[in-house]
C-alpha cells in the first residue's frame, strides 16, 4: 500500500504538467466549495454574535399580547399581572441555566425627553441594581445608582454613549446636568460604557434593520423612580444572564414557565410571558443565508464532476500507455487485485493532492473575499477534512473503471502491444 | 517430468473461422533439461511458449506443470504459478523504464510477498550472477541492449523458478552480447535450472541439449 502511494507520487511527479491540468477541475471545485463554506460559516458566526452579543448571554422575558411585546405606551396596565417579587427572583436564579436575574421597565420609543432643546428618542429603562451586571456594562464617568437612590426615589439618570452623543453634541460634560423626562427633571449621575458588550457588525442595509434596535441609545433611571414620569404598578420585564450561550433557550423557556405560573388561566388567554429566543432567531437568519449559498455549492459540485471525468480520461490514457508494463507485471506474477489497487491508488493520490491544493486555494480565496468585500469568513476545519476525503473518493470512483480495465488486460495482448 | 504437454490444440477465432495454430503438440521436459524450439515465423512458437508459460490456456489437450493441472487453475492461481515456477526472458527485455536494475529484478519477489530487505538482497545476488553487480542503480535507458537482457535474466531467476522460458532471447542482440547471454544460460543449466528456449538461429539452438522443430503448429523432434 505504502509502496503504491510512493509509486503514485513518482508517476504524478514525472508528468507534472499533465497531473496539474488533470487536478485543475478538482482544485477549482474544492477551492470554490471551501471558500463558500468559509463565507457561510463566517456569516453565521457573525449573525449569532450580533444577535446574542459577545458573551453576555442575556435573555429577555417579557409580557406579550399575541405576537407583540406588550406596549405600555398605548395600553393600560393589564389586569391580573402581579408585580414580580424577590421570591420570584430567587426562584429564577435557582435555575441551573441562570446566573443572574434583573427586573426592569422600559419604553422602546421614548417621547418627551429633552436636554435643553435637544430631544432624545431612544429607549428609556427603569432598572434594578443588577441590570448592568447582567449585560456587563460598567460606569465610565460619574457613579452608579446607590441603594439610597432606590430607597428615596431619587430623580437620577444614567445615560449611555449613544444617548450622550445625541443629547450633548457640543461635548458638554453631562454629569450634573438635567434631563427632562416627561416634564420631570432628572439629574445625570453617570455615563455607562457598553464597550464590554458587543457592537453589532453592520455590513448591509438589511443588517442595519435587523440590528438597529441597539443603535439609538438608552437612558436608565432607578426602577423605584419609574412611577414618577410613568405609572405605578407597571409589570416588569425580566432579563436573565444565562450561564452560557447554549443554555440561553433553556433558561428563557424555564423562566417563561415560572413567570406564567404567576398568571391566572383567564389572564393567560390575553397576555403571557415570552422569552425572546435569540438563538432561534439567529438560526432562522442563518438558515436563510445558508440556503442562498447552498445553491452556489451545487454549481461548485459540477466542477468536481467535470474534474472527476478529467481524471477518468487521463487514467484511461495512462492505462493505454502502460499496457506493456501491465502485461509484464501480470506475466511475472502480479494478481488482478494488485494492478487494480495500483491504478486506484494513483487516481486517489492524484485527486487527494488536488483536494489539498484546492483547500489551500479556497482558504486563500476566502481571505481575499473577506478583504475585498468585508464579508466575514471563517475557516471550517471539518469542511477542509471532508473536502480532502471527498476528492479522494472522487479519485476512487472515477479511477475505478480505468483500474478495472487495467486489471483485466490479457497479459499476452498487453505484451504484444506496441 | 517437470512439464508435460499432451495433445495440445490451440485455435484462434478469426472472424467466423477459427485458425488452428497448435496442432496436437505433445512435449515432455525433464528437470534440468535444456531444450530449444526452432521454426519459421508464424509457425506457432510464441503461442506454444505462452501455453507453456501459463499465460494462455490451450483449446484442448492437457498440460501438467510441476504436478499441477493447468486447465483447472483460475486467474489468481495462474499468476501464482507464473510467479513461483516460471522465469520469463523476452526478445525485447520488457524492463520497466522508470525503475533501476535492482528494482526491476526484485519485482517478482514483491508479488511473492517477500520483505523489502530480502528483495534487495536477492536482487543484488541475481545481478551479480549475470555480471552486473556494478550496474544495480542504473535505469534501463542507461544500459546497453545486452546489459538489459542480462537484467531481464536476473529478474527471471531471482525467485529460483523451476523453468526458464526464453522467447528469442538473443533476437535483439549482437553476436557478442548474444554469446554472453548463452554463457549465462549454460551456467544456469549447469546449476540445475530447466530451460526452454525459442530461437530461429541454428547457432544458438545448438547450445541446447535437445532441439525441437515446429512447422505450421506441428512439433517434431527431439534431435539430440
Ligand atoms: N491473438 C491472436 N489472434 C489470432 N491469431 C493469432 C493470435 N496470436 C497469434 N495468432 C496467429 O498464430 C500464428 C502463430 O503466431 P506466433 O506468434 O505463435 O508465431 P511465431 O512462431 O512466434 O512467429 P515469430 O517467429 O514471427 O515470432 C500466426 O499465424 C498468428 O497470426
Ligand atoms: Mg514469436
Amino acid at each position: 500500500m505504502f509502496e503504491n502511494i510512493s509509486l503514485a507520487f513518482q508517476g504524478i511527479w514525472s508528468h507534472k504538467m499533465r497531473s496539474i491540468l488533470t487536478m485543475l477541475g478538482i482544485i477549482i471545485g474544492i477551492a470554490a466549495i471551501i471558500s463558500i463554506v468559509s463565507t457561510i460559516k463566517g456569516t453565521n458566526e457573525q449573525i449569532k454574535q450580533n444577535l446574542i452579543g459577545a458573551g453576555n448571554n442575556a435573555v429577555t422575558v417579557q409580557l406579550y399580547q399575541g405576537d407583540e411585546a406588550y406596549d405600555y405606551s398605548w395600553n393600560a396596565i393589564p389586569s391580573g399581572v402581579p408585580l414580580l417579587t424577590e421570591d420570584t427572583r430567587t426562584q429564577l436564579e435557582a435555575l441551573d441555566e441562570v446566573e443572574l436575574a434583573s427586573y426592569f421597565n422600559y419604553r422602546s420609543y421614548a417621547e418627551n425627553i429633552y436636554y435643553l432643546n435637544t430631544s432624545f428618542n431612544g429607549k428609556v429603562l427603569g432598572i434594578d441594581d443588577k441590570y448592568f451586571d447582567v449585560f456587563g456594562y460598567y460606569i465610565q464617568w460619574g457613579r452608579n445608582f446607590l441603594a439610597s437612590d432606590y430607597e428615596k426615589f431619587r430623580k437620577v439618570v444614567i445615560i449611555d454613549h449613544t444617548a450622550m452623543s445625541s443629547l450633548y453634541p457640543t461635548g458638554v460634560n453631562p454629569i450634573g446636568t438635567c434631563i427632562e423626562i416627561r416634564g420631570i427633571p432628572f439629574t445625570v449621575v453617570g455615563v455607562v460604557d457598553k464597550k464590554a458588550a458587543f457592537e453589532p457588525v453592520i455590513n448591509s442595509v438589511e443588517d442595519y434593520e435587523t440590528y438597529s434596535q441597539e443603535s439609538s441609545g438608552e437612558i436608565y433611571i432607578p426602577n423605584a423612580s419609574w412611577c414618577i414620569p410613568y405609572q405605578f404598578d407597571e409589570p416588569q420585564s425580566v432579563v436573565l444572564k444565562a450561564v452560557d450561550t447554549d443554555s440561553m433557550t433553556q433558561a428563557g423557556n424555564k423562566a417563561q414557565d415560572i413567570l406564567n405560573g404567576l398568571l391566572s388561566q383567564s389572564t393567560r388567554k390575553k397576555v403571557s410571558f415570552k422569552s425572546e429566543d435569540l438563538l432561534k432567531q439567529a438560526k432562522n437568519l442563518q438558515d436563510l443565508q445558508t440556503s442562498t449559498s447552498q445553491q452556489l455549492l451545487w454549481i461548485a459540485s459540477i466542477s468536481l464532476l467535470v474534474g472527476g471525468i478529467g481524471v477518468m480520461n487521463i487514467m484511461l490514457v495512462s492505462v493505454t500507455e502502460r499496457t506493456r508494463e501491465i502485461g509484464l507485471k501480470k506475466a511475472i506474477g502480479a494478481k488482478k487485485s494488485r494492478i487494480l489497487w495500483q491504478f486506484l491508488t494513483e487516481a486517489a493520490v492524484l485527486t487527494s493532492l488536488g483536494g489539498i491544493l484546492g483547500v489551500v486555494g479556497g482558504i486563500v480565496m476566502a481571505r481575499v473575499i473577506s478583504r475585498l468585500t468585508t464579508m466575514p469568513t471563517a475557516i471550517s476545519v471539518p469542511a477542509a477534512a471532508v473536502a480532502v476525503l471527498f476528492s479522494m473518493a472522487i479519485g476512487v470512483i472515477f479511477g475505478f473503471f480505468p483500474a478495472v480495465k487495467a486489471a483485466n488486460l490479457n497479459p499476452i495482448d498487453a505484451l504484444r502491444h506496441e | 517430468m517437470i512439464l508435460e504437454l499432451s495433445h495440445i490444440y490451440k485455435d484462434y477465432p478469426q472472424g467466423k473461422l477459427t485458425v488452428p495454430v497448435l496442432k496436437d503438440v505433445s512435449l515432455s521436459v525433464e528437470e534440468g533439461d535444456y531444450i530449444a524450439i526452432m521454426g519459421p515465423s508464424g509457425s506457432g512458437k510464441t503461442t506454444l511458449m505462452n501455453v507453456v508459460g501459463c499465460l494462455d490456456v490451450p483449446t484442448s489437450g492437457s498440460y501438467i506443470l510441476a504436478g499441477k493441472d493447468i486447465a483447472r487453475q483460475n486467474d489468481n492461481q495462474m499468476a501464482e504459478i507464473r510467479n513461483r515456477y516460471i522465469g520469463f526472458v523476452f526478445q525485447t527485455f520488457n524492463l520497466l523504464p522508470k525503475l533501476t536494475a535492482q528494482d526491476n529484478v526484485s519485482l517478482p519477489l514483491l508479488y511473492a510477498g517477500v520483505s523489502k530487505r530480502e528483495r534487495r538482497q536477492k536482487a543484488a545476488i541475481a545481478l551479480e550472477k549475470v555480471g552486473l553487480a556494478d550496474r544495480m542503480t542504473f535505469r534501463p535507458n542507461q544500459l546497453s541492449g545486452g546489459q538489459c537482457q542480462r537484467v531481464a535474466i536476473a529478474r527471471a531467476i531471482v525467485g529460483n523458478p523451476k523453468i526458464l522460458l526464453a522467447d528469442e532471447p538473443t533476437g535483439a542482440l549482437d553476436t557478442k552480447s548474444g554469446e554472453q547471454v548463452m554463457e549465462i544460460f549454460q551456467q544456469l543449466n549447469d546449476e540445475g535450472v530447466t530451460i526452454v528456449m525459442i530461437t530461429h538461429e541454428p547457432d544458438i539452438a545448438r547450445r541446447a541439449k535437445k532441439i525441437y522443430h515446429i512447422r505450421d503448429g506441428i512439433l517434431t523432434g527431439p534431435v539430440q
